[in-house]
């Protein structure tokens, strides 16, 4: 019979190969489906793989998916940590990119060396003011922040596509529905072939990283995250701390906007974000919070997702194979979460000679 | 051959050895207390008895059979159930509903069935509890009735009790003793797990003493006396005796004094009813009173965490009523409660002690940045001071014992230097040893000058460490007495709300 008792403590090198081994049996639970499909599930993997890794130009591509994804990534972390159920990384994703996009339509005569900082600016504080207003709701009405925050998405979102059908139309494009690409000096330059975002996203892992370890700021969302009433015990601005932290946090998803905005689309359109920002809750979630290993995860999402893409445009093969891995492998890594916590073993049913042990019980007590 | 029989068990956890080699045999219609100090290895005895872990070697025999449990379900089909000193149950569930919680059978429930099932079982051991109450509306003492009555619908006929009175009051104790027998007249065999010797003399028939993962001794509790299962739990002999330090009356200045002090309740009573008293420097004020009938909310208001409606609480004569905790804290005020779930407030559990020797004190510093040189010192110097027995500063504080939780909690308050310290049921769940090492340094500290407010729960301590008591009831004060020319009679008439003719202000 299988038993199953509880484990005291697993150390990291324990849990991370648990981790290894949930990836390898969404892998292979993947495979099944593959399999049915018609498909070699290995020669699949191995395409994926190619398509998102085997030329430079993939390489980049793969990239420019991985750069939204940490920034993102980090910024629901922070209000994660301080149990901050952020889920609208969407929509403040979609105001930064709007706020950003206002700056590069209407002052593009400004030289870029201050026009894309003050799109920068604009979007972490669109995005972080975005993400405020459920925090506001929260700390004077007590509502709850899952819900508003993901509410607010549908708002954001449907807010840019009314722009983009209506005041912010460009009459260029003969009736249809696109706002007007962004001037030269409003899109990132490239830095080593890939636009610099990516420096930005690694300064600001950094950055986070600095913030949650090393500051008072980071000390105070840790303490928040385990217990309000041990915050307002020890002296701390329970409503302070968590207005700042998820205006940082909102702020991010926005500043992301701002870049993928600039440096990807040249433009703002109510499709530009792909579902990163849901996708970008896995990904913190399952970096377990760490902006180093957010690199890591969104890194490996990224080949996913532009090995999904390959799949599609080259092979006419379903991206959604790609879909069904990611939802595999969150699956896995969840449900991986139990045997770091408990220990499965085998055991013998009863002892072989009852008439024995009785005896010897007996002789014991005597 | 006694019914129950655990041979050589022996348990480890990494580098702990948990449980040495233990024999326990226990019978049925007996009360069987198991004594010793945190970490002695009681828990994790009982838990294998119950199912919840495995032995790594040994064996469990009942009524002569090996068994060998995979799980709690199978323990109690063997008749064996625990009632954790945590309770697990479902906060808005009926009393009814987590009684059946888990019990196969029809996935229909018959209601009035199952409430007169519950009602027997209730009568027949004197367990009065309404079947329909939710749980969020329970008192300690009646969601305990609920998890014994769970264990009890499940057929259980051996109890195991994980410090059951911890959370109870004088008089729920009385009460729940009352059950205990009963159950053992009806033939239970009742394991009780507890570090309070006066309830181990009063209610047990046989004590197992452990100490470090050892079973020393199984006496019958009769032939034994306070003396010598004191010195088979800690190991050496020690004294039973609190002393109070005396400070000359010339030395004491005036520190605390509060003057009508009301603060709103859940319901339409006051949760303090225009409380008055005064604290002199290098005096230990006891407080003592029923759960619940104001405490928190006195320590509460005077940290500035609860808001009063009127009064006043001077602070070296300047009023802090309104100001919020963190000048508070500045001005040398430090509260130490130790709520029933240890870690609600105070400590961080999930940081290791290092942070949460910061808790209070990163404020204070300059900058954006955290010292956390800082809080290594202080962690490595209390953990010194204390005898706080941890792998290391790093070591998350939840992973830690009760007893040392509560001395890393009590030592940062005390490494603040406050001049003012309140302390609430600081040796809750402690064992003998520890809770001297704490009632020692809360003397030193009188010594330097410090007052302080203790809030106690056995009257023995509060007689023999306090200088003067003060009684609460319902928001009251109903008395504040001279610990020396009081008695426990006096006091518990006192929390009840009894005024007593006696020439004592009743504010």
């Amino acid at each position: 019979m299988l038993r199953v008792t509880k484990k005291p403590e697993t150390s990291s090198g324990r849990r991370f190969l648990i981790s290894i081994l949930a990836v390898v049996a969404a892998l292979l639970a993947t495979s099944v489906i593959i399999f049915i499909l018609g498909y070699n599930p290995l020669d699949i993997y191995w395409k994926m793989l190619e398509g998102a890794t085997a030329t430079p130009y993939r390489l980049k591509e793969t990239i420019n998916k991985a750069i939204p994804l940490v920034i993102l990534s980090l910024g629901v972390g922070i209000a994660f940590r301080m149990k901050f159920w952020n889920i609208g990384a969407e929509g403040q994703y979609y105001m930064g990119a709007f706020a950003a996009s206002f700056l590069a339509l209407n002052y593009f005569n400004w030289p870029a060396y201050i026009l894309l900082p003050a799109m920068f600016i604009a979007a972490l504080v669109a995005g972080g003011i975005w993400c405020c207003i459920p925090a506001v709701l929260k700390a004077r009405f007590g509502t709850n922040e899952t819900l508003v925050t993901l509410m607010m998405n549908y708002i954001a979102i449907s807010w840019i596509t009314y722009l983009q059908h209506g005041p912010w139309k460009d009459p260029g494009q003969f009736g249809f529905p696109k706002i007007a690409n962004f001037e030269k000096n409003a899109i990132l330059p490239n830095l080593f072939g890939v636009h610099i975002g990516w420096v930005i996203a690694l300064v600001l892992v950094v950055l986070v990283y600095i913030l949650l370890r090393y500051t008072k700021l980071g000390y105070e969302i840790s303490v928040l995250g385990e217990s309000v009433t041990t915050a307002r015990y020890a002296g701390i601005n329970v409503t302070k701390v968590m207005l700042l932290a998820v205006f940082l946090s909102g702020g991010l998803c926005g500043a992301t906007g701002m870049i993928q905005a600039s440096a990807i689309e040249s433009s703002l359109s109510y499709q530009m974000s792909g579902g990163l920002g849901f996708t970008a809750i896995i990904t913190a979630w399952l970096a377990r919070l760490n902006p180093f290993t957010i690199i890591i995860v969104s890194f490996l999402f990224s080949i996913l997702l532009q090995g999904g893409t390959y799949l599609q445009g080259a092979l006419q093969i379903p991206a959604s194979i790609a879909g069904i891995l990611q939802g595999s492998i969150l699956f896995c890594i969840l449900g991986s979460e139990f045997f770091t916590q408990y220990k499965v073993s085998w055991y013998k049913a009863k002892p072989k000679n009852k008439t024995e042990n009785k005896a010897e019980s007996q002789g014991g007590e005597a | 051959m006694a019914y129950i029989e655990l041979k050589n068990i022996c348990k480890r956890f990494g580098d702990v050895q948990a449980n040495d080699s233990m024999n326990l045999f226990i019978n049925k219609g007996e009360i069987h207390a198991l004594l010793g100090e945190n970490g002695s290895g009681k828990s994790t005895l009982v838990n294998m008895l119950s199912g919840i872990y495995s032995p790594d070697s040994g064996q469990i025999f009942v009524n002569g059979e090996e068994v060998v449990f995979a799980s709690p379900e199978e323990a109690i089909k063997r008749g064996i159930g625990m009632v954790h000193q945590h309770f697990k149950l479902a906060e808005v569930l009926t009393a009814k509903e987590n009684i059946i919680t888990g019990v196969k059978g029809s996935p229909f429930i018959n209601h009035k069935k199952l409430t007169e099932q519950i009602y027997n079982i209730g009568k027949k051991y004197g367990l009065i509890i309404n079947p329909d109450k939710k749980v969020y509306n329970m008192s300690v003492s009646e969601k305990q009735t609920v998890e014994i009555l769970k264990v009890l619908y499940r057929g259980a006929d051996v109890l195991i009790l994980d410090e059951p009175t911890a959370v109870l009051t004088p008089q729920e104790i009385k009460n729940f003793f009352e059950i205990l027998r009963n159950m053992k007249n009806e033939g239970c065999a009742i394991i009780i797990i507890t570090h309070k010797l006066n309830e181990v003399m009063e209610i047990s028939d046989k004590v197992t003493v452990l100490r470090k993962g050892k079973t020393i001794n199984t006496v019958i509790t009769k032939e034994s006396n306070f003396q010598e299962l004191t010195e088979m739990m800690v190991g050496r002999p020690i004294s039973l005796a609190i002393e109070r330090t005396q400070i000359p009356e010339t030395d004491k200045k005036p520190l605390l004094e509060i003057k009508n002090l009301t603060v709103a309740g859940t319901d339409k009573l006051n949760a303090l009813d225009k409380v008055s008293f005064a604290l002199t420097t290098g005096e230990i004020l006891g407080v003592a009173g029923i759960a619940g009938s104001g405490q928190k909310e006195l320590c509460e208001s005077i940290a500035g965490l609860c808001h009063a409606i009127s009064g006043n609480i001077l602070f070296k004569g300047e009023d802090i009523v309104g100001l919020n905790p963190r000048t508070i804290i500045r001005k040398g005020i430090s509260m130490s409660f130790i709520p029933e779930d240890r870690l609600g407030m105070g400590l961080v559990g999930a940081m290791d002690i290092v942070d949460n020797m910061l808790l209070k004190s990163y404020q204070n510093k300059k900058g954006i940045f955290i010292d956390r040189k800082e809080g290594k010192d202080i962690a490595e110097s209390i953990i010194e001071k204390f005898d706080i027995n941890t792998p290391s500063v790093y070591h998350q504080v939840k992973k830690l014992s009760g007893g040392n939780i509560q001395k890393v909690l009590l030592g940062r308050e005390i490494n603040l230097q406050p001049q003012l310290l309140i302390t609430a049921y600081p040796v809750r769940g402690l064992d003998i040893g520890a809770s001297y090492n704490i009632y020692d340094a809360l003397n030193e500290e009188k010594q330097k000058g410090v007052g302080i407010l203790f809030i106690g729960e056995d009257l023995d301590v509060l007689l023999e460490l306090s200088d003067r008591i003060m009684v609460l009831s319902h928001g009251k004060v109903m008395g504040i007495m001279n610990a020396a020319d009081t008695n426990k009679e006096e006091i518990g008439m006192l929390m009840l709300g009894q005024d007593i003719a006696k020439g004592v202000a009743v504010c």
